[in-house]
């Protein structure tokens, strides 16, 4: 599958959260090999700003050639917060499809996204052809929820109770008793490391996508990567590349 | 037009590299850009041994570029060997093999090790700011530098490059030291050691504390220290330092450079070597130019 880089054009933003922005890129055929769980890098138009933003696919559309990204304005003056001011018809290079994404198992799943880890288990619930429930942790607000409702039943969790359990997404598994077989998840590393201690306990397959700053996003400068159970085929050392290698890991072999 | 230039006796199609570290061993890359298009294709640090490199985070952006603490993660030469080269070498490559080690003994064996395999050249790394012992340490002491110079020399079968760190207080001391030592060419600059703090959480962005800084931010610092290096040695320069357009690769030839590499900028765009060369040559078009050797050290 090739990773190409394109110059996209924006068809559409809103904003959907505090500080959460959902926008539909047209980025040729990119969306054509795309698989849920992999990402894009997303350049800056800001010539002092020169690494590209991985930000997941949120969904894919291959009849029209797009791919819709969710993502966190994470700060004044950041390249984040430039995309949020884009447009329909502004224009933006893009690479990717990046990394492996998920493999899609038919076994009963459990699809479990954590803040800003959400949007990549949106197009991963909607293809998974399975008996399958969504848990989805937020601090306070929620977003992405209505459209996880039309594929699956949800539940949720948030820090502060104002929806679903107050607690994690494990208190919420537990509250209402969710069952599966494999775990698909994304989200921040205490939620993934927990969730791998969960599968382990529970004896259940486990599949975490992570996130770590990137340089290049194709597997040449070995910035993003994470201490592996054993040692790696391409680097030959306990540590893998997550922009190439993952960013989805079976759980057990990695160490977080 | 020509744009060949000659490095030591190896003749590089055109003056554009790459900077170690930033390319893989070109197998990444090989998906964008056709290897043998390059002038040569400079690899990242390998060492005797695997290294597993330093903590993650490793990068960061900064205004202009950004900064890294790899640490110099390699898989060894044994796998260098087997894997990297025979890929270079069926791309069509002009390879220089970049050495890293941690004792002059570590240079040494690969160095001995590389004498028989099919590559062009080696750049001797002693100038990695990101990791405790060799590298950096051997770089920013004359003598030092003259030693391993040596030592490595009296083993190698192909040319070396020494790379320079700008994180001494005269580099002209240094290329002097490396000249006498007897390198075949010097590379210079390799990033320049600093330091980023995320003020909301108090804490080092980059777990190793400190990182190499690379990018647009640092290409006049380069240009500057090539067109010392021009004046005190003889021997070519290999010019790099936050190049992204061919305007940025003919500042450091016109400053005494016979060559570049092209770093940070692969990050930003992958095609950046390409479009840098096909600036080049259409810059030698609009002034008349016709040998790119002529460009050299212009200014002087």
């Amino acid at each position: 599958m090739a990773i190409r880089r394109v110059c996209a054009e924006v068809i559409s933003q809103k904003s959907i959260g505090t500080g959460i922005f959902d926008m539909v890129l047209s980025v040729g055929e990119i969306a054509k090999d795309a698989v849920p769980g992999q990402f894009v890098a997303v350049y800056s138009n800001n010539g002092s700003k020169l690494l590209p933003r991985p930000i997941s696919i949120c969904g894919i559309d291959k009849e029209n050639e797009t791919l819709r990204i969710v993502y966190r304005v994470t700060g004044e003056g950041t390249g984040t917060e430039e995309f949020s001011g884009y447009s329909a018809g502004t224009k933006v290079y893009v690479m990717g499809p990046l990394g492996n994404g998920y493999t899609l198992k038919d076994k009963k799943a459990i699809v479990i996204g954590g803040g800003i880890g959400i949007p990549p288990m949106l197009e991963l619930a909607k293809q998974l052809d399975c008996e399958k429930t969504v848990v989805l942790g937020y601090r306070d607000e929620t977003f992405l929820d209505e459209e996880f409702a039309a594929v699956a039943p949800v539940y949720m969790s948030s820090d502060f109770g104002t929806v679903g359990v107050k607690g994690t997404v494990i208190d919420a598994i537990k509250e209402y008793g969710v069952e599966g077989d494999i775990i698909y998840a994304c989200g921040p590393m205490p939620m993934l490391r927990a969730l791998k201690a969960y599968a382990e306990e529970n004896g259940m397959e486990a599949y975490i996508s992570l996130e770590e700053r990137m340089a290049c996003g194709v597997g040449a400068c070995l910035g993003c990567v994470v201490k592996t159970k054993e040692v790696d085929h391409h680097t030959h050392v306990n540590n893998t590349r997550i922009c190439t290698e993952g960013p989805v890991f079976d759980a057990r072999e990695v160490e977080i | 037009m020509n744009l060949s230039v000659n490095i030591a006796g190896v003749t590089w199609k055109n003056p554009v590299t790459v900077a170690s570290g930033t390319f893989g061993s070109g197998l990444e890359y090989g998906q964008f850009v056709d290897l043998s298009k390059l002038g040569a294709v400079t690899t990242k640090g390998v060492a005797n041994v695997p290294w597993p490199g330093n903590p993650t985070p490793r990068v960061a952006e900064t205004y202009g570029g950004m900064m890294n603490a790899i640490g110099l993660q390699n898989p060894g030469i044994d796998v260098f060997c087997k894997r990297d080269i025979p890929y270079l070498k069926d791309a069509g490559a002009t390879i220089v093999v970049n050495v890293c080690g941690k004792s002059q003994e570590d240079y040494v064996e690969v160095v001995e090790r590389l004498g028989d395999e099919p590559i062009d050249m080696m750049e001797i790394n002693v100038s990695c700011p990101n990791v405790k012992e060799g590298g950096i340490a051997f770089g920013q002491n004359p003598d030092a530098l003259y030693e391993i110079t040596k030592a490595v020399k009296a083993k190698a079968k192909q040319p070396i490059i020494m790379k320079l760190s700008p994180n001494v207080t005269d580099i002209t001391e240094m290329a002097r030291a490396a000249e006498a030592g007897g390198a075949d060419a010097v590379s210079l600059i390799n990033t320049l050691t600093g330091m980023k703090i995320d003020v909301e959480r108090q804490k080092f962005v980059i777990a190793n504390k400190t990182g190499g800084v690379s990018g647009p931010a640092i290409h006049p610092i380069a240009v500057r220290m090539v067109y010392q290096v021009a004046n005190a040695v003889n021997i070519p320069i290999i010019g790099m330092g936050g190049i992204r357009t061919a305007e940025d690769a003919l500042e450091f030839i016109m400053a005494g450079a016979t060559a570049v590499s092209v770093g940070t900028a692969n990050f930003n765009n992958p095609y950046t070597t390409m479009e840098v060369i096909a600036g080049i040559e259409d810059y030698m078009r609009r002034h008349n130019v016709e040998d790119i050797n002529d460009l050299i050290g212009i200014v002087k």
